[in-house]
């Protein structure tokens, strides 16, 4: 084992390679020319329409209910999931669950999403690595509610924003999970969840 | 190993199909394009992307080390393997350790390469890759063809047959919908038996020990997040030094590869779960010794995104098989004779030279010098086969002398349209297995100014 660490490092080490610089990404001069756009939460409105998303603005987590109410995805959904408080009618109680292959029968999942990238529709999630995890990729469909304000231009003002310090697990959602692996045909619903809705809440919840 | 033209007979000769899998590549690298055009700072990332890369491969060793460190400070274990039989070693002592029977894979073109699927079978544990185009392949019992679409080469009525004949679909079902979801019913019983998730690795972050998978379907995810051993598999050069540098890589990933803004999942993982384990295997397996190539260095840069194939009017004519290696198209051409230049040496042949995959690559390699690089060392090292080392020299000598040269035009213009077959069409000439000559014109470009000019 370290044999082979010492012969990798050694390896590498022995070859000559000329030095370059890292380049500070940081700087005003590419700072400058990353994309802006007028109206964040529009844009990522529209951007998650062409992957297939729905994002809708609400005022508070009632309307967010009254939403929720009129999908028919959810009408249709027998288990129901929630971590936001006073959020859906859920019918399974999350803390009861430990072991998550126990979530295989979750028809809806209402979940936290921490901000949004108007550039590319994705949604920032994590999870401190309890079984609720698996909801976010197991749940046959998906909630996000996340804070209005929180929508960011693009990818580098979203890693401003996430510090890596403790053992963590978070991920970029966008969309619901798809597949063209067929004839390069866009199927929804490859593995993961078949739809997805964003909630931008104004009001704090 | 047959030769690239050897290997592509049999797709070639079915025009039909070879058109088809033409188009399915053009219209992929159209979605790039369009996505491309949607950010105006498009070419200043993928000159960050490509500095990165550089600084990576300078600094490799301490970023190693580096990353190693921050990894086992979150809770993971680190292993180095210097080659596939290593690599696959050390996958199999973990899954042996916790009992493991049934393990479930996201894509990862490392376990291709070190054809880690048959040896893990061979030792009685039943290995599942869950991406669904490498999952199609694992039951046809083949490679993936292409690294980001592993059975692009395959038509919706095959896998209808295939699925038919393993899963018991309806008979004569193509609809790619109705393939898609028995393929989700099926391989979530996979997801729910499993006892481990294996996966590969887009980017591990040196200051942070943790690492970075992309997925559209989201197995990745679902294979790690429902079994407690997670082992995560990656080459040597994947290092990226700072977590921000993601911002610049996941910006150009997903549109260089599909067109798509970013992909559906991009998961980071940093340590275990509280119950759980997580294993990350570091594979040299050559890639040290091209780091010390200045030709060739640049190779490492790649991120894997298959934008190269997409373009290439050699890889979508001839497919993904008439490579010898594992990753085919214009990178594989020159990561493969760096592995096993004999074994890999017909190659960098496969390529036209038109420079369109040095245009798209994200992480701007100089791929289409680097095959003519290679070229030039196989012809020095005299792994030219015997037809090509002859039309050169002919070549050769009579580009040397411009009255030979034009006299060998006019006999030609004169003599070749009377020929006989068989002397045009015949073993020293590859070019025309499959093609027919041009017509000849009545006359040279020379002739026809001479004519011209006198005229005025
Ligand atoms: S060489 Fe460049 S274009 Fe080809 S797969 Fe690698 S990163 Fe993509």
């Amino acid at each position: 084992m370290t044999a082979s660490k010492d012969h990798i490092l050694s390896q590498l080490r022995k070859q000559s390679v000329p030095a370059s610089e890292l380049p500070d990404l940081q700087q005003a001069e590419l700072t400058q020319q990353w994309i802006t756009y007028p109206d964040l939460s529009e844009q990522f409105t529209e951007l998650l329409a062409s992957i297939k998303g729905l994002c809708l603005r609400v005022k508070n987590v009632e309307e967010v209910n009254q939403r929720l109410a009129e999908l028919p995805v959810y009408q249709e959904s027998k288990q129901i999931c929630s971590l936001i408080p006073n959020c859906g009618q859920p019918n399974v109680n999350v803390n009861e669950i430990t072991d998550p292959h126990d979530f295989n029968d979750v028809d809806f999942a209402i979940l936290p999403g921490e901000f949004c990238v108007a550039e590319n529709g994705a949604t920032w999630i994590s999870n401190d690595g309890g079984p609720t995890r698996t909801l976010y990729f197991l749940a046959q469909h998906i909630a996000l509610i996340v804070p209005a304000s929180e929508v960011v231009p693009h990818m580098h003002a979203a890693y401003e924003r996430l510090t890596f310090e403790n053992p963590s697990f978070g991920t970029f959602m966008a969309g619901p999970s798809k597949t063209a692996d067929i004839e390069q045909s866009l199927v929804i619903g490859a593995h993961g969840a078949r739809s997805l809705t964003v909630f931008l809440v104004d009001d704090a919840f | 190993m047959p030769s690239h033209p050897k290997l592509a007979e049999a797709f070639v000769k079915d025009k039909e199909r070879a058109k088809w899998h033409d188009q399915s590549l053009w219209f992929v690298r159209s979605k790039r394009d369009k996505a491309v055009h949607q950010l105006p700072e498009w070419e200043l990332l993928r000159e960050q992307a490509s500095k990165i890369k550089s600084y990576v491969i300078s600094h490799l060793p301490d970023l190693l080390e580096q990353f190693e460190k921050n990894a086992t400070a979150k809770g993971v274990h680190v292993h180095w393997a210097r080659d596939a039989k290593e690599h696959n070693e050390i996958v199999h002592s973990i899954l042996e350790k916790h009992q493991v029977k049934r393990v479930v894979k996201s894509k990862s073109m490392l376990t291709e390469e070190c054809h880690l699927n048959p040896y893990l079978e061979r030792h009685g544990i039943e290995i599942v890759d869950t991406d669904l185009g490498e999952w199609i392949v694992q039951l046809q019992d083949k490679p993936p063809s292409h690294i980001v679409m592993p059975a692009i080469h395959i038509k919706k009525e095959e896998i209808g047959e295939l699925f038919h004949e393993k899963l018991g679909t309806e008979k004569g079902a193509s609809d790619p919908q109705y393939l898609t979801e028995s393929a989700r019913q099926h391989l979530r019983r996979k997801f729910i038996e499993a006892d481990a998730g294996i996966t590969g690795v887009n980017f591990a972050i040196a200051d942070t020990g943790g690492f970075v998978v992309c997925t559209n379907e989201g197995n990745a995810d679902l294979g790690t997040s429902l079994n407690k051993l997670h082992i995560a598999c990656m080459g040597i050069e994947k290092l990226i030094p700072r977590a921000d540098d993601l911002g610049v890589f996941l910006r150009l990933l997903a549109r260089s590869a599909t067109g798509q803004p970013i992909t559906t999942y991009s998961s980071h993982f940093h340590g275990p779960k509280p119950d759980g384990e997580m294993h990350i295997v570091l594979l040299d397996n050559g890639r040290s010794e091209i780091s010390g190539s200045d030709e060739f260095r640049r190779s490492l840069n790649c991120i894997r995104c298959g934008a190269c194939m997409n373009t290439c009017p050699v890889y979508r004519r001839s497919g993904g098989y008439s490579y010898s290696n594992t990753i085919p198209g214009p990178i594989g051409s020159i990561l493969g004779p760096a592995h096993d230049t004999k074994k890999h040496s017909s190659l960098p042949f496969a390529c036209s030279l038109c420079a369109s995959c040095t245009d798209v690559c994200p992480v701007k390699i100089d791929l289409h010098h680097q095959l003519l690089t290679w070229r030039k060392e196989i012809r020095l090292k005299g792994l030219l086969p015997f037809s090509k080392r002859l039309s050169m020299k002919m070549m050769g000598w009579m580009m040397q002398a411009p009255r030979l040269y034009q006299f060998a035009g006019t006999c030609a213009r004169w003599v070749v349209p009377y020929l006989p077959r068989f002397l045009l069409y015949n073993r020293f000439n590859a070019w025309g297995k499959q093609r027919e000559l041009p017509d000849i014109p009545k006359q040279s470009f020379r002739e026809w100014m001479k004519k011209n000019h006198d005229r005025k």
